[in-house]
């Protein structure tokens, strides 16, 4: 299929493009930017026409609850919204049920995905058996089912030496290790940031220290072993400094944090809104505005969503009995837009954000428009408003507390290796 | 999320009574006058008036509590309310049904006003932002969030015993982080506009920020005492401490135990106050909790009345006030 989208603004941080082009797609592949190839035809002209195309989008960190948890959602309904959000590759984390740590689960995930033909979807793979903390995963085998890294998600690996022994045994195969920074013994089975809010609702308070503590003991192998070392979901300040210090100690570490964290804090927990009951919790607004710099300068490389959509009755209960998560795949791109709006971060930075920057950190080819690579391409008008209501999520989880929000920004036109999977309809 | 006040209804009239926190200082004072009235009708002969009758009041109690429950069920009967007393975890929830599934059934069954107990914070809330149009609830204590029933009827004692709120300094001793009495107590007394209040305790038991609360923290219970006119001391909540909060009751009561000799530094007409159930020796000795000073027992006895007026009011049945002013 030959697919011309004229007119647009093309941006493609990862090879400094940004300029009025029009970007033309064959076979699966960016043909060309600018300039038409020889005889080329297109089969589909997308008029883009006043907006920005870009990359699309990679999200480092989306739950898709298959297998396992379909009540909640499948990989191909949340496939679905991933395209309506501009979203091409989602990385899962392994915490299905049973969890991804055989090649046989790995395999059945990707192929679900396949089938589904909306959005790639990159595993990662357990770090421990069965997520355990005690057991070492079949990395290897992992690697070769197509686990792009490891990770124990928030199941904490208790035991600082088997921790370095997991992240020794990945580093041979050259794993990239998801780290979710939370000492478990100092979250004790807390539900919100452990300040002000938490004083006043008498609920269970997990300290920033959690977080810091985690982000510590963990460098201190990172600068042992040299593995490359990714943390996810950052959510204070100061962990998000802790590792600026180790960058700029040649240490191969990266970070992210979720859309959400950039916007809300343990303000939004007032009145007890268990759609704001996330992990790690919302921080002071002091951590929120901290984490927003760390990410304008790059330390933090990536936004990601954390999707984790969930069934309503998840969430239709006292706060600290509800199911942790947001379903985030459809605010991702206009949380990060007002990003650019309150001048955190240029047009530019925060595509490459959502593009290349997670894309390097997964090692996959995604997130770029050079001419040759993969057509996973984003449209988007990046001056429209509309509302997020329930009627137009399209993910099976409505558990946002964005519900009502004036959102700017909205995706128009998606395609997946140069297939249209998504055009917004006129008048929605 | 509905971010309106929960509690009050679409004229600003008293609805649920879940915490005291945003709850203006004349609608307490309105419970408090009330309760006055109501203490009347507990010492005439026919301890009743009809002001519920024809209501139905179930105490939802999901947590165990023989005390609290008997005061809520005396209250409604004395109001004249029909009463209903289920233990939940003996009950429905025990074979999986969800809170929003028995709160359901009950509505069904035309009941008008829940008496929420729960072991989680944020549950009475939960429970009233399902109820039905007609129903109101009452929040009979919430985990560690709130208990404000308790914190009226220790506001009314205060007041028949001090009066004026507005010269005191009262002090709240102990456990502060796992009390949801004590959370209660501080906004209170803050509405009713107390001078001072001091929270007191190792920092193991003081929440996070708690100077946002609008308290002075002491960590030594000989200074926090000093020119005090109330009080408060509260049990050390055993069952909600998880890791470790303290090395022994041995050292926490020589620390924070308070003691005749202690008591010395505080106001000589300062009055003492506990929620109970109270642990001798551990948080107060003997000679304190029965001595002249101590108001334990009329704390209990203005439990029927606090709790006849809040119903009331939440059911907007509420008595003419009488004619005592505030000071």
């Amino acid at each position: 299929m030959r697919v011309r989208i004229s007119g647009g603004r093309v941006i493609d941080p990862a090879n400094d493009v940004d300029g009025r082009l029009d970007l033309f797609v064959a076979d699966g592949r960016v043909a060309a930017l600018g300039r038409a190839p020889d005889g080329f035809e297109a089969d589909l002209v997308i008029d883009a026409a006043n907006r920005v195309v870009c990359p699309g989008l990679v999200d480092l960190r989306a739950h898709l609850r298959e297998p396992g948890h379909e009540h909640k959602a499948t990989i191909a309904s949340e496939s679905r919204a991933a395209a309506h959000s501009g979203i091409t590759t989602l990385c899962c984390p392994p915490t299905t049920l049973p969890p991804v740590d055989t090649p046989a689960v790995a395999s059945l995930i990707m192929r679900r995905a396949e089938a589904a033909g909306l959005a790639r979807v990159v595993p990662l793979g357990a770090l421990t058996r069965g997520l355990d903390g005690e057991h070492l995963s079949e990395m290897a085998a992992l690697k070769q089912a197509g686990c792009v890294g490891v990770s124990n998600d928030f199941h904490a690996v208790d035991n600082p030496l088997i921790l370095s022994r997991a992240m020794e045994y990945a580093a041979t195969f050259d794993l990239t290790v998801f780290i979710n920074p939370q000492d478990p013994r100092l979250a004790n089975n807390g539900t919100v940031h452990d300040g002000a809010v938490c004083s006043r609702l008498g609920l269970s308070g997990i300290p920033a220290a959690a977080e810091t503590v985690a982000v510590a003991s963990c460098l201190a192998l990172v600068e042992r072993i040299g593995v490359r070392t990714h943390f996810s979901l950052l959510s204070t300040a100061r962990g998000a400094q802790m590792i600026a210090r180790a960058q700029h100690d040649g240490m191969p570490v990266t970070a992210d944090v979720s859309a959400h964290h950039l916007h809300l804090t343990e303000n939004d927990v007032l009145d007890f809104d268990s759609q704001c009951h996330v992990m790690p919790p919302l921080r002071t607004l002091r951590d929120r505005d901290g984490l927003r710099q760390w990410l304008s300068r790059g330390t933090i490389a990536a936004i990601c969503s954390d999707h984790q959509p969930h069934e309503a009755d998840a969430k239709l209960a006292p706060f600290g009995e509800t199911a942790t998560g947001i379903s985030a795949l459809e605010t991702l791109l206009p949380l990060s837009l007002r990003l650019v709006d309150d001048g955190v971060m240029t047009l530019n930075e925060m595509i490459a954000s959502l593009t290349v920057r997670p894309a390097r950190i997964l090692g996959i080819e995604a997130g770029d428009l050079a001419p040759g690579r993969r057509a996973d391409v984003c449209v988007f008008d990046p001056d429209h408003y509309w509302v997020l209501n329930r009627d137009r999520l399209v993910s099976r989880g409505h558990n946002t507390p964005f519900l009502d929000w004036e959102l700017k920004g909205r995706v128009t036109h998606t395609l997946l290796a140069g297939i249209p999977v998504y055009a917004l309809k006129p008048g929605d | 999320m509905d971010k309106r006040n929960l509690q009050l209804d679409d004229n600003g009239q008293l609805r649920h009574f879940l915490t005291i926190e945003g709850l203006k200082r004349q609608l307490l004072i309105d419970i408090l006058d009330a309760a006055e009235s109501f203490s009347s009708v507990t010492e005439q002969t026919v301890k009743k008036v009809p002001l519920l009758r024809g209501k139905t009041i179930v105490n939802l109690f999901f947590e165990a509590s023989t005390r609290t429950r008997t005061t809520f069920e005396l209250a409604a009967k004395r109001l004249s309310a029909d009463v209903l007393n289920i233990n939940i975890n003996a009950s429905a929830t025990s074979k999986g049904e969800t809170l929003l599934d028995t709160q359901r059934n009950l509505e069904a069954m035309h009941c008008d006003m829940f008496v929420v107990r729960h072991a989680v914070s944020g549950a009475a809330h939960f429970i009233a932002r399902h109820a039905a149009a007609h129903v109101s609830v009452i929040n009979a204590g919430d985990g560690r969030h709130a208990h404000p029933t308790q914190a009226m009827l220790d506001m009314f004692t205060i007041r028949h015993h001090k009066g004026d709120f507005h010269r005191l300094r009262v002090a709240i001793v102990g456990d502060i982080l796992h009390s949801r009495v004590a959370r209660s107590q501080i906004h209170a007394l803050s509405t009713l506009g107390v001078e001072e209040i001091r929270v007191i305790g190792p920092k193991t038991l003081i929440p996070p920020e708690a100077h946002t609360l609008g308290v002075h923290v002491h960590h030594d219970l000989r200074a926090g005492l000093r020119d005090i006119d109330v009080v408060i001391m509260l049990r050390l909540q055993h069952e909600r401490m998880l890791g470790a909060f303290l090395p022994s009751e041995h050292e926490y009561f020589q620390l924070y135990g308070l003691t005749e000799a202690k008591l010395e530094l505080a106001k000589p007409d300062a009055i003492i106050m506990h929620p109970g159930p109270i642990n001798r020796g551990v948080e107060i000795d003997s000679a304190v909790a029965d001595g002249p000073q101590s108001v334990i027992l009329n704390q209990v006895a203005h439990g029927t009345a606090v709790r006849m007026a809040i119903m009331a009011k939440a059911m907007q049945r509420l008595p003419s006030p009488p004619a005592r002013e505030l000071h």
